[in-house]
């Protein structure tokens, strides 16, 4: 141990890692910042002053690493380095940057502790702090969770604010004034003489100094920027047609290609016969790939039409006949050899139960496609010295990793180029589209070889949300919900993933109870345990991940115990609750929907609550029971963030959020049948459209005394809360989804 | 055989009159406005105008169309947008934004039949186009809001 800190220290003081090896060569990685990769092939006259900030003689570029797919990551990552770099969003540039590890996400690995996020006491904080040390050392590049606001609220504006004072050190310097005289202001410096000196035209001599590292952020009040409406920097593209994502991507030379892959999911491709397709109008190659077959044409149309003009042999699968064997499987897995965690145990459920069973169910949630409305692509161009890869992804060192290893390259022989994503909801996670992008381009070097995937091989070859089982049982006395016993089975969604980045994964996987455990609520006997299914489909996250199931089957089963005890559904939710931002959200949501006042006799409404990433989020939704079938009228939202940074976008995202939640709640499913998914386009796996979306009252709060994300977080408890109104109009408790195998909606 | 593709006269050597209107639009043309989604007229993003007719580019045969095409690149600019696209700007509709070329051209033809379209006319017209985002409250305000300014003549 003493050699290890003798070798740790010595090379921290010296900086150099090439006299430190093993343990030590760790400590002092992730002691020392990662390099900034705006360093390798920087201009003249240019300065990366931070790994988010890039001033060349033209123009200012603030790196946004975490992908944008529709939340609005660059525009909200832009406006933190801008309010400290005293800049407006319309002097810059932005740009993802290449896949770098400076770029590492700290907020992530919170949610994977086993505190509640509502904890914090001095164990948890600290044990959060400590955390940052190795998420720095794996260096993970991810965007999700909600994590992009969380993670870069203080990172991002200490950056714009080291830019922003070594700036005004080089103007110091170049105009021998003290920089303490000095201000800053849109994009310039500025004299005591009140010159303006554009940062531009300080990029050079401010490269030269070592920077300015000692900052004090402002404080709130003195902010131009958070905080206020502000006007995407993506908007008006998105809004013209004008908006390139990865699937628009044109290159000189660039070809097509789409793919078949057996439509039982990961099973295995035995043979081929391609004649018929390779005599086909613009089919240049036929290339063989993981469990399927691609062609490469000279547009997307005709090699989609060609790969099905392959006839192949498809392996068998090992996936359950139907889904009663998929059931079956979480059925079996509620069982001491099965559990994964019970971090939740308070009181003596056991014997709180013993003596009587107020409610005893089960609840379901089937697998989800993600289903992001841009088809999976990414653009390849391989050459035996370098490959570029043009792809949108949440994951990019993961891309570039896996990509050099089929390619047989370096990592750093392999160039990500971040796209703009047309949608994800964790679809982009996965790499699997790049995987054989790179096989395809392999087969053609020197040319981009964009693969597209159909529609139905996007949905039928996702990795979809966990299916996912609750079982509970409950006790009330006195008009009081008094024992509260939920056990949740899934697979894990966590080993699944990371098993495919090759990561193993140790412990219990938290996203089997997540949105369960994790609750407010002071019930006297209250126990949750997870179950880890054994593995059958693969599955990948989801939206709000495993929130998205058990967010639905705690808040069910805690309205059912409401309506066992005759007690009033928000009030005694206000009365269990012993978290004070998320009492507020309730208090909130029943004063916006002016709870208790009288509906017309076909009306129904429910309340739900769910503490998700961190954020509580209650929702209220109106539903009328017509003689067509019932229509959702009204939400009311009210979601606590600690701090909004752009109102307009995060009213978007809550009700878009809203939205989510109840379409797939109403009817969306992946059933597999031999382990092919029965449903591979929008005609079958509809969502809400907009006949059917309901008039969508948001409030943000900021008591909290901790910045969160909103992504995800209103998915969850809009479906308990359609389920709940839905029980309240028509005395029918629905406890699987979708919900239309049951009612019909209008 | 020509295509007037936004009122240019694209020349289009011997394709196969069975390509959809999308491809030839994306892949030849290189106008990448309307998107792929679907390929089943399910979820709306491919669509553009025909002699002012909103229709699904993906099921549209090239050797079936028409008339005159027109694809968001043609309704208007960032520079000078149409009111519609001016009015999606203002209230900011788009989250991804793939589905949103889909949308407006939807919305730009309901408006051209209906300057004064009621909610059941805006829920009726604008179905077809999926938005799996979940814009649809801020696509509803910018129908009512672009109506509200073409019939002022703005």
């Amino acid at each position: 141990m003493g050699r290890v800190k003798t070798i740790a220290r010595r090379s921290f003081l010296v900086g150099s890692a090439a006299i430190a090896g093993g343990v030590a060569f760790g400590v002092w990685r992730y002691r020392t910042p990662h390099a900034n990769p705006l360093l390798a092939g920087l201009p003249e006259a240019a300065a990366a002053l931070t790994p988010y900030v890039l001033i060349t003689a033209d123009a200012i570029t603030l790196i946004t690493p975490r992908a944008d797919k529709g939340q609005g990551a660059t525009s909200v990552q832009a406006v933190l380095i801008a309010e400290e770099l005293d800049v407006d969003l319309d002097q810059i540039r932005t740009d993802p940057g290449a896949p770098s590890a400076a770029y590492y996400n700290t907020a992530l690995a919170g949610d994977a502790l086993p505190f509640r996020s509502t904890d914090q006491s001095f164990l948890a904080e600290t044990t959060r702090k400590v955390m940052d040390a190795p998420m720095k050392f794996l260096g993970l590049q991810i965007t999700g969770g909600s994590t992009t606001v969380p993670d870069g609220y203080e990172k991002l504006r200490r950056a714009g604010a080291v830019a922003r004072e070594t700036l005004k050190a080089a103007a110091a310097t170049l105009h021998g004034v003290d920089a303490a005289d000095l201000r800053t202001a849109r994009g310039a410096v500025i004299l005591p003489d009140g010159t303006r000196i554009p940062y531009q035209s300080l990029a050079k001599v401010a490269a030269g100094i070592d920077p300015v590292t000692n900052v004090t952020l402002r404080a709130p009040d003195a902010w131009r920027l958070i905080g206020k409406p502000m006007q995407r920097i993506d908007i008006v593209a998105k809004s013209t047609g004008t908006q390139i994502y990865g699937i628009d991507l044109r290159l000189p030379g660039m070809v097509h290609a789409a793919l078949r892959l057996n439509p039982a999911q990961g099973s295995a491709m035995l043979s081929h016969d391609a004649t018929a397709a390779m005599q086909m109008r613009g089919v240049l190659k036929v290339v063989p790939l993981a469990g399927g077959i691609g062609v490469i044409a000279d547009n997307s149309w005709r090699a989609m039409q060609a790969v099905q003009e392959i006839s192949v042999e498809w392996g068998p699968s090992s996936a359950p006949v139907g889904m009663e064997g998929h059931w079956q499987a979480l059925s079996d897995s509620f069982t001491a050899e099965h559990r994964d965690s019970q971090l939740r145990d308070d009181g003596n459920v056991k014997q709180a139960l013993a003596e009587t069973t107020s409610v005893e169910v089960e609840y379901r949630a089937p697998y989800l496609a993600h289903a992001p409305l841009e088809p999976l692509n990414a653009t390849v161009l391989y050459t035996s010295e370098r490959m570029d890869i043009w792809t949108g992804t949440q994951v990019p060192r993961f891309v570039q990793k896996n990509a050099a290893a089929i390619a047989g390259l370096d990592t750093d022989q392999v160039n990500v180029h971040a796209q703009m994503i047309g949608g994800s909801f964790g679809h982009r996670l996965e790499d699997e589209v790049v995987r054989h992008a790179t096989r395809l381009a392999m087969a053609l070097p020197g040319r981009p070889v964009k693969l597209t995937y159909s529609r139905e091989e996007d949905m039928a070859h996702d990795f979809p949300r966990q299916i996912a089982m609750g079982r509970g049982r409950g006790r009330v006395s006195e008009g009081r919900v008094l024992a509260f016993d939920l056990g949740i089975s899934m697979p894990s969604v966590l080993t699944s993933q990371m098993g495919r980045q090759g990561l193993p994964v140790a412990g219990p996987d938290l996203q089997i109870v997540a949105g369960a455990w994790d609750q407010p609520f002071a019930i006297p006997h209250y126990r949750v345990t997870g179950y880890r299914a054994r593995d059958l489909m693969p599955v990948s996250s989801w939206r709000s991940v495993g929130a998205s199931s058990n967010g639905f089957f705690h808040d069910s089963l805690l309205d059912e115990l409401i309506h066992a005890a005759g007690a009033d559904p928000l009030e005694e939710r206000l009365r269990l609750c012993d978290h004070s931002p998320s009492r507020k959200v309730l208090e909130a949501v029943g004063e916006m929907s002016n709870w208790g006042s009288t509906l017309r006799s076909e009306q129904g409404r429910g309340v739900a609550f769910c503490l998700s990433f961190g954020v509580p989020c209650a929702q209220v939704v109106e539903v009328s029971a017509t003689s067509a079938g019932i229509r959702i009228d009204r939400v009311f939202v009210a979601a606590e963030v600690g701090r909004i940074i752009d109102p307009v976008n995060f009213e978007g995202l809550v009700k878009g959020g809203v939205v989510f939640g109840l379409g797939h709640a109403m009817n969306c499913q992946i059933t597999y049948a031999e382990g092919a998914a029965e449903q591979q386009n929008f005609d079958s796996f509809q969502g809400l459209r907009l006949y059917q979306c309901p008039e969508i009252t948001v409030r943000g709060l900021e008591n909290g005394n901790r910045i969160r994300g909103i992504g995800e977080p209103p998915v969850p408890p809009a479906a308990p809360a359609l389920a709940n109104a839905i029980f309240a109009a028509t005395g029918q408790r629905l406890r699987e989804m979708p919900f239309d195998k049951f009612v019909t909606f209008v | 055989m020509q295509l007037s593709v936004n009122g240019a006269a694209y020349p289009l050597e011997d394709l196969e009159p069975e390509m959809p209107l999308l491809w030839v639009l994306r892949d030849v043309l290189g106008l990448t406005g309307p998107k792929y989604g679907c390929g089943i007229a399910q979820c709306g993003a491919c669509t553009v105008h025909i002699e002012g007719t909103a229709v699904r580019s993906c099921q549209v045969r090239l050797g079936d169309v028409w008339g005159p095409i027109t694809t968001i690149e043609g309704l208007g600019t960032p520079e000078v947008p149409h009111p519609v696209q001016a009015a999606w700007i203002r209230h900011q509709v788009a989250q991804c934004g793939y589905c949103q070329s889909g949308q407006i051209m939807q919305a730009a033809h309901l408006l051209a039949e209906n300057p004064d379209p009621t909610d059941q006319d805006i829920d009726d017209a604008m179905s077809g186009n999926l938005c799996r985002c979940g814009t649809y409250p801020r696509i509803r305000a910018a129908i009512r809001d672009a109506a509200q300014s073409l019939r002022k003549g703005a």
